[in-house]
């Protein structure tokens, strides 16, 4: 009963899902209690909830290390800072992790979406959302996209170019190392460049704003002590890292410029 | 005041339905949203057309039977359910669009009357303390704090409406089961079954085929009982324990 | 036809113990094999289906909402009774059946009403068990609030949504039945007929709400736990569905009708503001405590304030009349429902009205504000008042509260004996369905008790003691009566649908309303109600000749179920109107004018009315027979109520 429920469930919705209306679900699981966690809405919506929190800390991390841009060293100290994150091998297994996590955030928000767009397969012909919910909460899916399209292009430009392209050498103290701040400045000095990535950055901004409080609700960590102050720094967050990011490219396009 | 109305009319659930638009005159302020429709339906009837079928019964905001999705809000432009919802919150000349919960789980049966059986089916998979009539304690044997009481009544209040279904974008009915699941969570009565009750309610409402949850707040925004979303944040905890330390393999 | 109670024999304290031993019992493995079918999943409905259930009977439960969960319990607000004497203020279970006795105007069972009182502790019990959140003190026990008619604290209550979370408790033990498949539920499923087979009770016929199928199910015992037929009036507090329906079918298969006329009316409803009022809403009596009721002095005062020229601020203190603080200066605002209500219509219909329609008094807030502060009046009536502000638009801060009377509750039903069977063997009525533990007034918060009463903890005793004399084996849906039945309904139907007359089922029901409220309501006389008699009979002969019901059976047809339920509230409005002019006294709710003493009360006739009036059908259109079930009081002395 419960795999027909599973498996049918997604692949036939429609006329399935009339027959197990009829049904009460009994307590015979046939599938691990693993699979059925990863089956139903609540298990997906955890590791959403696990995977974004993760991306969120990745953020601080990433931003961490791109401020470095702005120190007016002509880029050494991001470029050593390059070379450590591509040696350490600590770092490596979290970039894995990293875009493991991605890979499912992706994949289980594609799958929610589907379910939740099956859930009402009739629009209503009015609707007036905007009273009873904010827009960003309501299109985390668009947001997502966009901000998953910017990811390939960022990755093509830098990841892809430092690790496979023919990077440029520079030498501090006799050491050699990849010119990966040179990479960087040339794209930024690029006007429809910083403007796309700025503008992405105020859809990550917004993917945030509800994507960071929103986590913390479905892990059930909701208390009238704490919850204020989760939604507060989630709105802090939202605004500030994005921004830090925007701060970049506008800052060495201009620096560049001058 | 002088009104027009865009009604949903579908003969059955097999039916594809569509709207249909009706001018209506002489309505006063002081009716409710649903004398207002017996009018309608009075207009209709002396007119030889089929009524407007609609679902309502207590008329006091208590049954939960009344539904409609009002001009793009479950139970229209105030935080209530439809009987409890007066002209007076319109104004002369208005156009109100009235259309039936849309949801996979509830069908539409007829014009604006759907099937919210799915909750009951959820209810009855485990929404309830497994005690037979007799044999029980005396009921002050087990205090309960009050601030405990309290908050158990608050989410013991939902009338199984369904407008949180119609409000929330991916009709996830996370609310409703949130309120049933907290209320016996947090209540001495219910912690025996605690674990088992979350696991199966859950199961049911994802085969009822209901939407996933995403945070939206719509649910509680429209909320005519107010269930707070803390309901919900609960049940996710409820469930995550439950599943890690159940003995349900 | 000799009416047998059956109240056993022996000290009334002893009856329900006593009586319980010597019941036959049905095998625990022998249970499976009965059926058994409970119309309605109200309190009574969903706690006698579930309990039967857990018992091992194979239970079909019907309702016509969408949800068992729907039924009209949900709507009671106040509380429920128990003598449980938690407050240490000298409650027992004696002194609740002594209330509920003499509240009830010594027109009810002696034996019912103790054991009523004596299983009410049980249910708090129970109900806690379920989870129902009752509310509580700091110390984590159960709290307690005085109710009209009673000089204790023993109501039990959840806000305001007593009867909600209640039927709630009852719903969710009855979903743990159907998920055990002990109780099949039946949604949008209306009874239309009860089918006897060997003059037992043995199935029902009913109507698909959405697919319009006749259909048949049997069954060797049939509960009937339908409700009240307050809904005869059209406006009552009542929800649009209640309807006397089933009730009123099996009282044309064999089951006597018993005090039909007693019907309570409430005094503090949200008055009618016009004539497209579908339903009215009641608030709390607690308001009485504060609320001072009044109206202008004089006629014309009242006009002036009825065309809107002035404001009822404007109103001095001695053009006011506190016509209950003036009549009964030691009972005042608290006077009971009957007579409250009554002192309303009088004020009235002398034309000292509020209110554009006449038809409403003042409960004035003022004096109450200004002695403990608006924050306090919030504290203990804030949801009351945003009820008022919702529905009518005023602010009962700034202005009096209007309130009408309005029928709310029906004490009369089937006449049951004190297993709570009909007169049709096998056929038993529990809850506001039949008539037995109010007698003629019900007090405040009862009615829950007596739902959950009949159903958690009388009939799954009863009942037994029944079954165990019948044969397990079934009968088919095919048997001739079945077919019968089915055959009936359906030609009632196409009878219905094939009038194709002018007037809506509203309109007819509406015009019987206005009948009953006139002549049956709150004061009645024979001359009046030989007037209504005439009227009702003319109204159902054109009702059979001129109304319109469109569409088909065989689909939802809203229309086509009201119809339905008018036809047989057109039938049930005559024998109301039979039973309140054969019953010379006034008693309850029941107000003969021409019987009152002369300051204006009640006035019962113990000697010739101490019995239960009990009807039997006769066949369409011809007059009711009546039996009479005489009251006995051993251990309540009868006396007159007085409130001045």
């Amino acid at each position: 009963m419960k795999i027909l429920f599973a498996r049918g469930f997604e692949r036939k919705f429609g006329e399935q899902v009339q027959y197990l209306n009829q049904t009460i679900l009994t307590n015979k699981a046939h599938m691990s209690w693993v699979t059925k966690t990863l089956n139903s809405t609540l298990g997906r919506k955890l590791l959403m909830a696990l995977t974004g929190l993760f991306l969120i800390l990745f953020l601080v991390v990433h931003l961490a290390g791109n401020l470095q841009l702005l120190l007016p060293d002509g880029g050494e100290a991001f470029n050593k800072y390059a070379a450590t994150m591509a040696s350490n091998p600590f770092i490596k297994v979290v970039s894995i992790g990293n875009f493991a996590f991605i890979l499912i955030h992706v994949i289980y928000s594609i799958i929610l979406s589907r379910h939740n767009k099956k859930s009402r397969p009739v629009e209503y012909a009015v609707s007036k959302a905007s009273t009873n919910s904010v827009w960003a909460s309501r299109n985390m899916g668009i947001l997502g996209t966009v901000i998953l399209i910017f990811l390939l292009v960022h990755l093509k430009g830098f990841y892809y170019e430092v690790k496979f392209g023919s990077t440029p050498m520079v030498s501090y103290e006799g050491v050699e190392f990849k010119d990966v701040y040179a990479i960087v400045a040339t794209a930024y000095s690029n006007i429809l460049y910083v403007a796309f990535y700025v503008i992405c950055m105020g859809f990550l901004s917004f993917h945030l704003s509800h994507g960071f409080a929103s986590a913390f609700q479905t892990l059930g960590l909701n208390h009238k002590k704490y919850t204020p102050a989760i939604q507060f720094v989630g709105r802090l967050f939202s605004i500030v890292v994005p921004a830090l990011f925007a701060l970049i490219p506008v800052y060495m396009y201009f620096t560049i410029q001058s | 005041m002088k009104l027009t109305l865009k009604v949903w009319r579908q003969k059955n659930n097999k039916d594809k339905g569509g709207f249909k638009t009706y001018p209506l005159d002489g309505i006063s302020a002081d009716m409710s949203f649903l004398e207002m429709l017996d009018v309608l339906n009075e207009d209709l009837n002396e007119k030889g057309e089929d009524p407007v079928h609609f679902d309502h019964d207590c008329r006091e905001g208590i049954c939960g039977m009344c539904s409609l999705y009002i001009n793009g809000k479950p139970h229209g432009p105030k935080q209530t359910t439809t009987c409890q919802l007066h002209m007076r919150s319109f104004s002369d000349g208005d156009t109100i669009t009235i259309e039936p919960w849309r949801a996979t789980a509830f069908p539409v049966q007829k014009d604006l009357v759907v099937d919210r059986s799915a909750f009951d089916r959820i209810i009855q998979s485990g929404g309830y303390v497994s005690v037979n009539t007799g044999g029980v304690p005396d009921a002050n044997e087990i205090p309960i704090p009050k601030t405990i009481a309290d908050e158990a009544f608050d989410a013991a209040t939902c009338i199984g409406c369904g407008a949180c279904v119609a409000a929330c974008k991916n009709a996830s009915a996370m609310l409703f089961v949130s309120a049933k699941v907290s209320q016996l969570a947090m209540l001495p009565q219910g912690q025996v079954e605690r674990k088992e009750r979350v696991e199966k309610m859950v199961a049911q409402m994802d085969a009822e085929g209901f939407g996933a949850c995403t945070n939206t707040g719509a649910c509680a925004a429209e909320c005519p009982k107010g269930i707070s979303l803390t309901n919900i944040a609960r049940l996710n905890r409820e469930y995550f324990s439950a599943i890690v330390s159940s003995e349900n393999v | 036809m000799h009416l047998d109670n059956k109240v056993p024999a022996g000290p009334l304290a002893e009856k329900w113990t006593k009586h319980k031993f010597n019941s036959k019992l049905v095998n625990p493995a022998n249970k499976r094999k009965y059926d058994v079918i409970v119309v309605g999943t109200g309190l009574a409905g969903a706690s006698a289906a579930a309990s039967l259930g857990e018992l091992g009977y194979n239970v079909k439960a019907f309702c016509f909402q969408d949800s068992p969960r729907r039924a009209h319990s949900i709507a009671a607000q106040g509380g429920i009774n128990a003598a449980k004497n938690y407050q240490n203020d000298g409650d027992s279970v004696f002194r609740l059946f002594y209330d509920t006795i003499k509240g009830g105007d010594y027109r009810a069972r002696e034996a019912n009403v103790y054991r009523l009182a004596e299983v009410s502790v049980n249910i708090i019990d129970q109900c806690v068990a379920q989870g129902v959140p009752f509310a509580r003190e700091y110390g984590g026990l159960l709290a307690n609030r005085s109710f009209g008619g009673a000089q204790v604290s023993r109501t039990f209550y959840a806000r305001g949504q007593t009867g909600q979370q209640l039927l709630l408790g009852a719903y969710s033990a009855l979903s743990r039945q159907v998920a055990n498949g002990k109780v099949k539920l039946y949604p949008r499923t209306e009874m239309l007929d009860l089918v006897k087979v060997d003059g037992k009770a043995r199935g029902i016929v009913t109507r698909n709400i959405i697919t319009g199928a006749i259909e048949s199910h049997s069954a060797h015992a049939v509960l009937l736990c339908t409700g009240g037929y307050g809904n005869v009036f059209f406006l009552s507090t009542n929800a649009m569905g209640s309807n006397v329906t089933a009730a009123w079918r099996a009282h044309k298969k064999g089951a006597l009708m018993a005090n039909p006329c007693f019907t309570q009316i409430h005094p503090t409803c949200i008055p009618v503001s016009g004539d497209h009022q579908s339903k009215l809403t009641l608030m709390s009596e607690s308001l009485r405590n504060d609320g001072r009721v009044w109206v202008p002095a004089t006629v014309e005062t009242a006009e002036k304030l009825r065309k809107g020229e002035i404001l009822p601020s404007d109103i001095k203190e001695e053009d006011r009349d506190y016509f209950l603080e003036r009549k009964y200066p030691s009972f005042g605002n608290l006077v009971p429902r009957d007579v409250a209500s009554r002192n309303a219509k009088y004020v009235c219909d002398e034309g000292r009205g509020v209110n554009e329609t006449g038809e409403a008094v003042f409960l004035d807030f003022r004096d109450a504000i200004k002695r403990d502060g608006e924050d306090t009046i919030k504290a203990k009536y804030g949801n009351l008042f945003d009820m008022y502000m919702q529905i009518t638009g005023d602010n009962p801060y700034k202005q009096p509260m209007m309130i009408y009377p309005a029928v709310h509750y029906t004490m009369g039903g089937l006449w049951v004996d004190y297993n709570l069977m009909t007169t049709v063997p096998g056929l038993y009525a529990l809850g506001e369905a039949n008539f037995s533990d109010h007698g003629a007034n019900r007090l405040g918060a009862s009615a829950l008790m007596q739902g959950l009463a009949d159903g958690y903890f009388v009939a799954p005793y009863t009942i037994g003691d029944y079954l165990a004399t019948m044969p397990y084996e079934k009968i088919s849906t095919d048997h001739e009566e079945f077919k019968k039945a089915e055959a009936d309904v359906k030609e009632k139907i196409d009878r219905l649908i094939s009038i194709k007359g002018t007037k809506s089922v509203d309109h007819f029901h509406k015009k019987l309303g206005k009948i009953m409220w006139e002549y049956c309501g709150m004061a009645r006389t024979a001359e009046g109600l030989k007037k209504a008699k005439v009227m009702i009979q003319e109204l159902r002969a054109e009702f059979w000749k001129d109304v319109r019901v469109i569409g088909t059976n065989e689909e939802l047809n809203q229309s086509l179920e009201k119809a339905n339920r008018v036809a047989d509230f057109l039938e049930l409005g005559e024998l109301m109107i039979d039973d309140a002019l054969n019953r010379d006294e006034s008693c309850g709710g029941h107000f003969r004018e021409e019987f009152q003493t002369p300051e204006g009360e009640a006035l019962r006739d113990d000697e010739n009315f101490a019995y239960v009036a009990a009807w039997e059908y006769t066949g369409d259109n011809k007059p009711e027979v009546l039996h009479k079930e005489a009251l006995e009081f051993e251990n309540v002395k009868l006396t007159q109520r007085s409130y001045k």
